[in-house]
């Protein structure tokens, strides 16, 4: 049970430093952390499924746009307040993932990835053909009402912020919770042989839906969260690129650990920031660091300190 | 006009349309088929054989048609050589694990488009059609003296897209008698069948994986050379082409050669006509729910045999 009291002093002590730098950062790096919060949900919900169950999905955004138009089009459009709008939201994301999930999962491996890049894609589109609503790619602005909750006006930086870190703080202790749990060791048992977790007597097509659908819905709270923090819905959010950036935030920071997207998405959010500075082509940096990964550090960052220094690191 | 040259015309620019995408989804097949790498870069390197084709026909400046016929030379031999560059550095070190070949060729996609956009710009540019000699196109009408032809007002078509699906027809020719006629299709078809029995027997499986990658890509290049002076070079030109090809390939049958031809002409036939139907995307959404719903009920291709 040491590991257990580590794993509990690791991720108090994350969000402890999280708070004190969310107290302490001048206020361009505070904004970024802000962004860096949100967007770690989405990672961890994508990791949820890549990193601790082994299947490689390449249309989150379907998820992530799910919980963001969820959010949007009620507010906006059915005049609900910001929590009924959240919650509505994260159920769009989490009926989206059921149903794509119990189609896409009766392919596997290559199948598996080009279903889902389909399903994404067609979701995209869907959201451009009902412009008269959507607005398409433009997107539309949230009214002040959408962006008021439990009393706070989280337009301010500093509510934002401190929305951020509380939302982020609970889904990281939720999912480190999750993985030292009976199912999250069992998906962990699919991710390392299917066939004999089956023989195993676990309903391993079940599991695997359940994974889904959790992985989704957890990137749809990520995709509601960042429409009311940030005021904007847009049909951006729901392109390949969206797919492809938790995958690259995963495998950057770690899969299959509880740290490693909060690190991906930082790593990657300062590197893309920095080389938008230099030329327009800042997805440069993206691709060269997906060969790389795969070439050389496919465990990602939080892997390597696993390997090398921690071995009990969740 | 009526009815009938209508009809005609739309199936005319169906086939320009089936022929530039038959070559392209042709190049996927066939390292699906041969390497079982989903190669998502595919339409990475259609651009950038358009892209050097502009380059190609900029460098040699002099008549339309010389610059064209060097840039259909040069522009897929540069492409294929890229790419199997690719295949040594990245494709081979990974060892072809189906996953990771796709992470790495995401990767390897925005490395190209994004260096194209440094080096190229962001504008489209286009390429002169080596002719523009336009045909009329006749028709057959019933006179008192039976039936005749005559030319309708309108009905034509350039002669360059003619020229397309020509040459379309004749490269893929020439790639069915190179892959069921040569040795090296030979050995590229024993690799499809089983790798560990053709390395068994001494073929040198790892130069046909880099010769086969080099292929595929030339054979998108040839598609991009064929279209660009229809259409112009642009560094995102890519995504269309791809999920496309992704569509042609997956209703074909994953690595089956001659379901790859008959879906692309399906495709591009339709293409056109369901977009009078439908919005475009609309006809987009239904096409890739479509796929995604073969894959999940059909993994075989509507054309393709169960594996045993």
């Amino acid at each position: 049970m040491i590991d257990a009291r580590r794993s509990l002093l690791l991720h108090g002590g994350i969000v402890a430093c999280l708070a004190l730098l969310a107290a302490t950062l001048p206020a361009y790096h505070a904004g970024n952390l802000t962004r860096i919060l949100v967007l770690a949900v989405y990672a961890m919900g994508y990791n949820l499924l890549f990193g601790y169950t082994g299947l490689l999905s390449l249309g989150h955004a379907l998820f992530f746009a799910a919980g963001m138009y969820g959010f949007g089009l009620s507010a906006a459009l059915g005049g609900l307040s910001a929590g009924a709008a959240l919650l509505a939201g994260v159920a769009a994301a989490a009926l989206v993932a059921g149903l794509t999930g119990a189609l896409a999962l009766r392919t596997r491996d290559v199948a598996f990835m080009i279903v889902t890049l389909m399903f994404a894609q067609a979701g995209y589109l869907t959201i451009l053909y009902f412009g008269t609503w959507t607005r398409g790619d433009e997107g539309f602005v949230l009214p002040a009402a959408a962006r008021r909750l439990a009393g706070f006006d989280l337009r301010g930086d500093g509510a934002r912020l401190v929305a951020a870190l509380t939302l982020f703080s609970a889904c990281f202790l939720a999912t480190a919770a999750l993985t030292g749990s009976r199912l999250g060791r069992t998906l962990i048992a699919i991710r390392e042989n299917e066939d004999r977790a089956r023989m195993l007597g676990y309903d391993t097509a079940r599991l695997k839906l359940v994974a889904v659908v959790l992985s989704g819905t957890l990137s749809g709270l990520a995709g509601a969260a960042y429409a009311m923090l940030f005021g904007y819905v847009g049909a951006s959010f729901a392109t390949v690129q969206y797919s492809i950036l938790p995958l690259l935030w995963v495998l950057l920071g770690g899969a299959g650990t509880t740290v490693g997207p909060l690190i991906g998405v930082a790593l990657v959010f300062y590197l893309i920031d920095w080389s938008s500075r230099v030329t327009d082509a800042y997805m440069l940096v993206a691709g060269v660091a997906l060969i790389g990964l795969t070439l050389f550090a496919p465990q990602g960052v939080a892997g390597l300190i696993r390997r090398k220094a921690a071995p009990w690191l969740p | 006009m009526e009815f009938g040259p209508h009809l005609m015309l739309a199936l005319l620019e169906g086939a320009v349309t089936s022929a530039v995408l038959a070559l392209t989804a042709m190049g996927l097949s066939l390292v699906f088929g041969v390497m079982r790498v989903v190669n998502v870069a595919h339409g990475a390197f259609f651009m950038l054989g358009a892209v050097a084709a502009w380059w190609i026909a900029d460098l040699v400046g002099a008549h339309p048609a010389l610059g064209f016929a060097a840039a259909l030379l040069a522009a897929p031999l540069l492409v294929g050589a890229g790419a199997m560059l690719a295949d040594r550095l990245i494709l081979a070190p990974v060892g072809y694990d189906p996953e990771r070949t796709i992470v790495a060729t995401i990767g390897l996609m925005y490395v190209i488009e994004q260096t194209v956009l440094m080096g190229f710009g962001p504008d489209a540019r286009p390429v002169a059609p080596p002719f523009d000699a336009r045909i009329a196109l006749p028709w057959v009408e019933r006179t008192a003296e039976g039936l005749a032809l005559y030319w309708p007002w309108g009905l034509s078509i350039t002669a360059y897209k003619l020229f397309v699906i020509a040459a379309a027809a004749a490269i893929l020719a020439g790639l069915w008698a190179l892959m069921t006629r040569t040795g090296a299709g030979l050995v590229m078809r024993a690799t499809q069948q089983d790798r560990d029995m053709a390395r068994a027997f001494g073929v040198p499986v790892s130069r046909v994986f880099a010769r086969v990658f080099g292929l595929g890509a030339a054979l998108a290049a040839m598609g991009a050379v064929l279209v660009v002076p229809i259409q112009q070079a642009h560094y995102l030109m890519g995504g269309d082409p791809l999920l496309l090809s992704f569509i042609v390939v997956i209703i074909g049958g994953l690595g089956s050669l001659p379901g790859t031809v008959v879906a692309a002409l399906l495709i591009g036939m339709t293409d056109g006509i369901v977009s009078v139907f439908l919005s475009p995307t609309l006809a987009k959404i239904v096409a890739t729910l479509a796929v995604a719903l073969v894959l999940v009920f059909r993994p075989q291709g509507l054309m393709g045999r169960a594996r045993a």
